[in-house]
Parts: structure tokens; C-alpha cells; sequence
């Protein structure tokens, strides 16, 4: 072997590889939260759901191409009854498995089978410390049940990674969810602002929360990270509307990222079906290596060709690879232009607008239009 | 949570169960795998946290290396092992990646 003065970490090539793979394996879901990223026809899948074997398929795939995290996620993953098969077959070949869910659905017994089968970790999802606002914001009652899966979890030695997706209504409870977090020994806190897709943009304007209100609570994240150090790790994800340059979403178009959605639709992202005009391959037509290297949608903004200004003249182009390609067409109808969270956007004007209202002294305030077949129906009216 | 690690020779290491470490062909190298993340090690590296195994202290994993050097293209390296065993211990250990093996009746308590 050789010594050498290089750091330890070297830098992971992607080398074109999806190193991460979402398996959206479906969109059923007890629960109703007004920000679930699930398209409005959530329900139109149900009777299209990828077989056991199919999502098999996907996996031995996705292992030859070098992928190395599988994200199962949903919907509610655990309303799968093939889950643990699954993740099995995850462990097995070699993956680092995560479950991404809501906890419901989540028993001891299955929990047990899920650590049997090669599990690696459990994301959880909790909105607040207040049972009550909990169960209002997801419509659901499953604060207290979630509150248990947690103990569940970290009784069976998974690492706990707790979600906390801050909305308006929660993000002045930041100390005291903090305070439950370091209660149940969460060993990761993803302490994260909604994005604003599908259901949450329909929501944005009581979901947003103020400048200050992040400010403030930036600040508590920012306490809890000195005194707690590595005994719990906390990813405090900006809200990009309140950035002045946009995220580097996925790192790129169709760089490190592959979602599956129930029926097989390949994305380089969960949100990409917003953009309408593209036509998405499925794992059921094509095998992985060609929708990940041939396909007109995961070439479509590859690289930095489709470029418009200002993003083409920008130094800081590979930075943040113009942001989001949906935020962008969702806002301005146009996915080539620059993500108009960027304040050299011509287009920065909506999202400036959208956070004036949500600090507007006296604004009325709406009820959530929560996930729901109803309420889908009406939207797209 | 700066707090200073002072690696004792008689330390013996462990990897932390949350983490995953393992050779990747594809990447032609070691990865250490865990909750949102991966990062591909070098080699001194990855040969230092293969050892911590919770048996090997920190003197036997650094003997072990020398000798590894010595028989190695460049054996005058091997005056480097010391130093490089012990700061890679030191940032993985700040990192989380590993953590020292309790003895005695605690050993199966940890944390």
C-alpha cells in the first residue's frame, strides 16, 4: 500500500452512474398532508403498481450500473405488503437501504422483519412536538403512533433519522421540537422547509413561512448544533425561496439522481412529471441503462447546452447548474429559464411576491387543501 | 462539540453500526455508506478502518501497516504510518465513523 499526503475522502465520481436510486414503490397513504409531493392523480397508480418482481428488476439494474443507495419511499412504503421482500433483496445485492416513511403501518413485528432483512435506516416523518398540530397538518390521528416508532426504532439499534418538515404553522415550536428530537435520541435531524411542488404549491401561501420566522429558527438549529455535536446531526435545509441563488437540485438533471415511481416512470427527479411536456420512459418498456443513458428525458438537461441567460454567462453556472428545472417551469411555464428563485432571474419578481403575501400583516388566512381524491378533483378543475 | 480526540495507543476502534463498509468494484475503491451519504476513502484510509475491528489497538493496526508499507513500492514511506494512522483515527472518530470499544462489562452497552 501507499502512504501518501492525499486526503482521506476522495472525491466520489459519479462517472454518470445513478449512485442513487428512489423507489417511489407507491402513492397509497393513510396520511394527508397538504405538502406531499405526490402528483394530484396520486390515485390513478393504484391499479398500476410494479409487481415484487418487477421492482426486482430495477434493483439487479440498478446495481449493474453502480448505483449504491435505494431510498424507498412512497406514499407510505409500509402500504406495501412485499416491503420487506424488497428490502431484502436491496440488502442483498449490496445496497444501503433506507425507508423513508410515516410511520404508520410501522409495527414492532414489522420493524423486526425489516432489520432481519438488511434494513439500514429509517427515516421518520414528524411534524411537530403538539399532538394536536401534528394531527391536523397531516389528517391524520398518528401523532402519538409516531411518537412510538420512534422508541420502536431506536430499540432495535437503527439509527433514528427524524424529518421535520417546517411549515408556518410549526416553525415557531422549533425549541421544543428540538427538544423531542434530543428526548427520543434521534441520531439525525433533517430539519427541513417545505418545497413547493405539486400539493405544497397549491398550499404555499399558508405554508411559507416569514423571513424572520426562519431567521429565527435558523438560529435555534444553529444552538442545538453547538451544544448537541455529533450526538445528533442536523440538516437545516434552507427554503430556497428565502435564498438569494438557487439550490444545485439533484446536483444536476440526470447526474447521480433515478426516481421510479409506482408504475415504473423513470425521473431524474420525484417533481420532474411537472414538467409537461416531457415524455418520461418506464422500467416496463426500457431497461435502466437505457433510460439512464440513452433517453431523450434524462438528456434533456444534461450538461449546460439548454442554457438560457442569465444562467449562461453566470461564474456560478456549475455551482448551482441553474437551480431547479421544475420550480422553474411551475413558475414561469418555461423549464430552460433560470430558476426564479435566483435574484439575476428576470423572473425573481414571483417568488418575492409569493413572500411578501405570506408576511402581509392581516392576510386571511385559508384552510389547507389536504391530499385527497376530493380535493384533487377540485384542483384540477 | 470540538472536542479534541487523543488517540492512546492501547485504543481499540470499532466502525460505527450505522455506517456500511465495503469494496465497491465498480468505484475501484472502499466506500463508507451511511443515512444520506457516501464517501469513497483513500487508501491508507480504508486499510486503517478495515483493522478497526474493535481487537486491533491502535499500535497493532499501526505495526501492521508499517510492515504493509515496507514490503510496498515505497517502503520509505513507512515512517509516515504513525502519523497518518493516527490523524485518519482522529477525523473519523470527530466524524462519527468510528468509535473507541468500551472493555469490560460495558462492552455490550456501548454508547
Amino acid at each position: 500500500m501507499v502512504i501518501g499526503k492525499e486526503e482521506m475522502e476522495v472525491r466520489l465520481d459519479g462517472q454518470g452512474i445513478p449512485l442513487w436510486l428512489c423507489m417511489e414503490v407507491t402513492y397509497r397513504c393513510p396520511l394527508q398532508c397538504p405538502w406531499c409531493n405526490n402528483p394530484l392523480d396520486y390515485d390513478t397508480y393504484r391499479k398500476h403498481e410494479l409487481s415484487t418482481d418487477e421492482w426486482f428488476r430495477v434493483l439487479h439494474e440498478g446495481r449493474e450500473m453502480g448505483a449504491l443507495q435505494i431510498g424507498l419511499t412512497g406514499g407510505e412504503p409500509m402500504m406495501r405488503d412485499d416491503i420487506v421482500e424488497i428490502t431484502a433483496e436491496a440488502g442483498r445485492l449490496g445496497y444501503y437501504t433506507n425507508l423513508i416513511t410515516g410511520g404508520v403501518g410501522l409495527t414492532k413485528d414489522k420493524l423486526e422483519a425489516l432489520k432481519e432483512a438488511g434494513l439500514n435506516q429509517i427515516q421518520l416523518s414528524i411534524q411537530s412536538c403538539d399532538p394536536a398540530i401534528t394531527n391536523k397538518l397531516i389528517g391524520a390521528d398518528a401523532h402519538d403512533k409516531k411518537m412510538q416508532v420512534a422508541r420502536d426504532i431506536k430499540a432495535l439499534d437503527f439509527p433514528l433519522s427524524l424529518n421535520i418538515p417546517v411549515c408556518r404553522e410549526s416553525i415557531d415550536q422549533t425549541k421544543e421540537i428540538l427538544d423531542m428530537c434530543e428526548e427520543v435520541e434521534a441520531d439525525y435531524l433533517e430539519y427541513v422547509q417545505i418545497q413547493y411542488y405539486n400539493w405544497a404549491l397549491h398550499n404555499r401561501d399558508e405554508l411559507l413561512p416569514t423571513k424572520e420566522q426562519v431567521k429565527r429558527s435558523e438560529q435555534l438549529v444553529n444552538e442545538a448544533r453547538e451544544r448537541l455535536g455529533k450526538k445528533m446531526t442536523i440538516y437545516f435545509v434552507v427554503p430556497d425561496y428565502h435564498d438569494k441563488f438557487p439550490k444545485a437540485c439533484m446536483n444536476g438533471w440526470g447526474a447521480i439522481h433515478l426516481t421510479i415511481a409506482p408504475d415504473g416512470t423513470a425521473m431524474p427527479c420525484q417533481e420532474a412529471r411537472a414538467i409537461k411536456e416531457i415524455d418520461f420512459p418506464s422500467v416496463r418498456d426500457h431497461d435502466l441503462s437505457w433510460i439512464w443513458h440513452e433517453s431523450p428525458a434524462f438528456n434533456l438537461y444534461r450538461g449546460e447546452d439548454w442554457m438560457k441567460e442569465p444562467c449562461r454567462s453566470c461564474d456560478d453556472k456549475e455551482k448551482d447548474v441553474g437551480g431547479c428545472r421544475c420550480q422553474a417551469y411551475l413558475l414561469t411555464g418555461d423549464a430552460t429559464n433560470t430558476d426564479p428563485v435566483c435574484y439575476k432571474s428576470p423572473h425573481h419578481y414571483i417568488v418575492e411576491e409569493a413572500i411578501t403575501e405570506a408576511s402581509r400583516p392581516g392576510r386571511n388566512t385559508l384552510p389547507y387543501v389536504m391530499r385527497s381524491v376530493q380535493s384533487a378533483a377540485s384542483l384540477r378543475e | 462539540m470540538a472536542e479534541t480526540l487523543r488517540i492512546d495507543p492501547t485504543d481499540r476502534f470499532e466502525l460505527h453500526p450505522f455506517y456500511m463498509f465495503r469494496w465497491e468494484e465498480r468505484q475501484k475503491a472502499y466506500l463508507l455508506m451511511y443515512p444520506e451519504g457516501i464517501v469513497k476513502l483513500n487508501e491508507t484510509a480504508a486499510e486503517t478502518l478495515k483493522r478497526c475491528d474493535g481487537d486491533r489497538s491502535v499500535t497493532e493496526i499501526i505495526d501492521e501497516l508499517k510492515e504493509e508499507v515496507k514490503n510496498g513500492p515505497n517502503p520509505e514511506s513507512a515512517s509516515l504510518v504513525e502519523k497518518s494512522v493516527c490523524k485518519f483515527l482522529e477525523e473519523s472518530s470527530a466524524k462519527g465513523w468510528i468509535r473507541k470499544k468500551e472493555g469490560g462489562l460495558e462492552e455490550n452497552g456501548n454508547r
